[in-house]
């Protein structure tokens, strides 16, 4: 049991935990004190000074959210001192912001405006300094857009790209009132270490980093009569969408989203879960591929232990920072962009559609799908496979501008074909996921049995923890699997790039022993995507992720191999996984990128 | 970039691959290159094992920690408020006149730059400038003309 602490705040008593913050104390009483830098993601920054506040004895204010509760503590959190010196801070980061508000993408949305609304600003009193500044705008990357006039400079950017990515692809840089948050050299975002992963915009206050957003132009094909829109929703939109359109955290409403979808105009609402399922399969494939030739053939080209390949920041993070690993990295193309191959050829084929007419879509809680989508190596199917990539956020905006108040939509089912989908693909969206769904499968095609799990709940691989172990005992196989008989498979997950790092570390250090590893760029997985609703907090992960695995242990089927469609397409297209067609369409490689 | 390569090898033998070595080596660097090229902080960041927007960060915070390329001589005048009272500003259009250039320049030949800085701490004795690691103090138009004739003829 930890210590506690009293100590008064407005006069009201209160204990906390000893090591909690004034910040937490007052949150405690439901007495609200603004922030700006603060974020319960990251650690204490205490350098935009909104949460000060009075402490009796103490001549001048104290930042609430880095200031220690104390026994003994007296405080005041609204005294005439504390709201004039509160607005000065606001006025003052005002005086150096580009207050451009309606035409600004985080209009109601922004966190400095919705201060400077609750203070009721009016005209304000310090110069406005914008026209002197000589701010710049990076919109080169196709995922993130970086406005320095928007900026405040309260760092949880920096923070989030050190601390939960160990990217740094954004610093500090120069002093006083030169600082700036920058990259490398203030080169554009696109050309540095950037995984595009997102974070940044989750957590910046402003609209100083948004994602760049497809919104018109996904209006604009579906408007085109000439073209076929079809669209895919990846696994995590489903459990996070309501939270942008009125829903309570931890809703589920993938049955809304599917009548929204179609409302909207897309000619097919088709499911990513489809491609997830068969990822599994041909990962699962290339899994025990990879150890039949390890452990039977001794072939000793064969990299082991196997990534996972569906997190775009990932792939990117190991490009830049672990590219002699890059072998290790499974050569199945994420599930959006197996979608995106596939609905040009094996979909354009079936509805009988000219891929040229084919406008493909994607609804991802991911800003780096965007840069995915726009890699080269994304153009098997003759034709950019991947045309538009919206976040969870930028959905919300189109249902929104679309009139229909999606509180009271009725439930709809995806289209078919490639809208059918499993439990196993679903859990994709939560850490753990790919590892659970890849292991029901690969244990069942291995020993003719379902894992030996209660409920198929493999819980070991489940869970926040950053960087967590399990180990599945393979017994009594087939004839045709004896190779495993007895095997330990060795399996460790990690998510947010931090942890990713440490895995990568350990892998090159020789200290580990596993065979297959699986990394997600965004702490809790897709889940808490950098393309998902604002805010995502420890918390709100928490939800979404107990969300995901009741909409897995809802569905009938929970097993990849067991999706009827899945099965269809490799009889009536694919042939069998890593066969001919799959490797054309489905498997790529990925190559060394600079270190900064 | 071999010869970078070398340095920022050499002075990471010497002062260690930890955070806490930054500083010294951006230094170290400064002393030899008399500024920091992208490419440099580029290998400090592969030696060190760390971002190089990290890198740009510290070198961009200190004002000693040049990032734009410099001459052999760089010459900074103090603009603090003593000096600038005791004819600063006389003294730097002395070196302007001197050396044909304006203040954040740098001489055609490469030889000198031009700059201004804070507080050198020579309050009791201004105007003062740096050469370089040399102070010098008490500045006269005459001084000055002396000290540059000095450098150009004998540096």
């Amino acid at each position: 049991m930890a210590n506690t602490v009293n100590l008064k705040i407005d006069g009201i008593d209160v204990s906390v935990e000893e090591g909690k913050t004034v910040l937490d104390a007052a949150k405690k009483l439901n007495i609200h004190i603004p922030t700006l830098c603060h974020h319960e993601d990251l650690c204490v920054a205490g350098n935009c000074r909104v949460c000060v506040v009075e402490q009796e004895g103490v001549k001048n204010l104290v930042a609430s959210c880095a200031m220690p509760a104390q026994e003994g503590m007296v405080i005041q959190t609204n005294t005439h001192k504390v709201r004039n010196a509160r607005r000065h801070v606001v006025e003052l980061l005002l005086s150096e912001h580009n207050a451009d508000c309606t035409k600004c993408y985080k209009n109601t949305k922004c966190e400095l405006q919705s201060l400077a609304n609750e203070m009721v600003m009016g005209d304000h009193m310090f110069i406005d300094l914008v026209p002197d500044k000589n701010y710049t705008v990076d919109m080169m990357s196709p995922s993130i857009i970086k406005d320095d006039s928007k900026c405040i400079r309260c760092q949880r950017c920096v923070r989030t790209c050190t601390e939960l990515q160990h990217v740094s692809a954004l610093g500090v840089a120069y002093k006083g009132d030169h600082m700036k948050i920058s990259t490398f050299f203030e080169n554009p975002m696109y050309d540095v270490v950037c995984t595009n992963c997102g974070q940044c915009v989750n957590r910046c206050p402003t609209g100083a980093l948004i994602e760049k957003n497809y919104v018109d132009e996904v209006w604009d094909a579906i408007y085109d009569e000439n073209k076929h829109v079809v669209v895919q929703t990846a696994p995590a939109v489903r459990i996070a969408l309501g939270e942008d359109l009125g829903f309570d955290v931890g809703e589920r409403v993938t049955g809304k989203m599917v009548t929204a979808l179609k409302r909207i105009g897309f000619d097919s609402v088709l499911d990513t879960d489809f491609t997830a399922d068969l990822t599994i399969m041909e990962e699962g494939t290339e899994l025990l591929t990879r150890l039949k030739k390890a452990l039977v053939d001794k072939d000793t080209s064969v990299k082991l232990p196997m990534t996972t390949s569906c997190s775009p920041g990932w792939i990117k993070f190991i490009e830049h920072t672990f590219p002699e690993y890059l072998e290790n990295v499974s050569t199945c193309k994420s599930p959006q962009q197996m979608f995106g191959a596939l609905a040009k050829t094996y979909y354009a084929q079936k509805r009988n559609i000219n891929p040229e007419n084919i406008v493909s879509v994607s609804i991802m809680p991911c800003t780096a799908k965007k840069f995915e989508a726009n890699r080269p190596e994304m153009r098997d199917s003759g034709y950019q496979d991947v045309d538009y990539v919206l976040t969870t956020r930028e959905l919300a905006i189109m249902i929104k501008q679309a009139g229909l108040d999606f509180l009271t939509l009725p439930d709809d089912k995806y289209d078919s074909i490639m809208g059918d989908s499993t439990g196993a693909a679903v859990i994709f969206g939560a850490t753990g996921g790919v590892m659970e769904a890849a292991l029901r499968t690969a244990y069942e095609l291995v020993t003719g049995r379902e894992v030996p799990f209660e409920n198929l709940n493999i819980t070991a691989v489940r869970g926040m923890e950053g960087v967590r172990e399990a180990a599945v005992k393979i017994e009594n196989v087939l004839p045709e699997w004896s190779f495993l008989e007895g095997v330990e498979l060795k399996t460790v997950v990690a998510h947010g790039l931090t942890n990713a790092k440490k895995v990568m570390q350990a892998v090159k250090d020789g200290k580990a022993d596993w065979h297959f590893i699986e990394i997600m760029a965004c702490p809790g997985g897709c889940l808490g995507g950098g393309g998902q609703p604002i805010p995502t907090t420890p918390e709100i992960r928490q939800k979404r992720a107990e969300a995901i695995y009741a909409e897995d242990e809802g569905l009938p089927i929970r097993k990849s191999h067991e999706n009827p469609e899945v099965q269809q397409i490799y009889k009536d297209f694919l042939g069998e996984p890593l066969g001919h067609k799959s490797h054309e369409l489905l498997h790529t490689h990925y190559h060394e990128r600079k270190r900064v | 970039m071999p010869e970078i390569k070398e340095l920022v090898k050499g002075l990471a033998d010497k002062h260690g691959r930890t955070r806490e070595s930054l500083l010294p080596i951006l230094q170290g660097i400064i002393s030899e290159e008399r500024f920091i090229s992208d490419a440099a902080m580029t290998e400090v960041a592969r030696e060190l094992d760390m971002s190089a927007a990290l890198v740009y960060g510290t070198a961009t915070f200190y004002s000693f920690l040049d990032t734009k390329p410099r001459g052999k001589y760089v010459i900074r005048v103090c603009r603090t408020i003593t000096c600038d009272m005791k004819g600063k500003k006389q003294i730097v259009k002395t070196l302007e006149d001197l050396l044909k250039v304006n203040v954040g320049e740098t001489t055609k030949d490469n030889k000198f730059t031009l700059l201004e800085t804070n507080c050198l701490g020579w309050c009791h004795k201004g105007p003062a400038m740096l050469i370089n690691d040399e102070a010098y103090t008490e500045l006269t138009e005459e001084k000055v003309s002396e000290i540059i004739g000095d450098y150009m003829k004998n540096k």
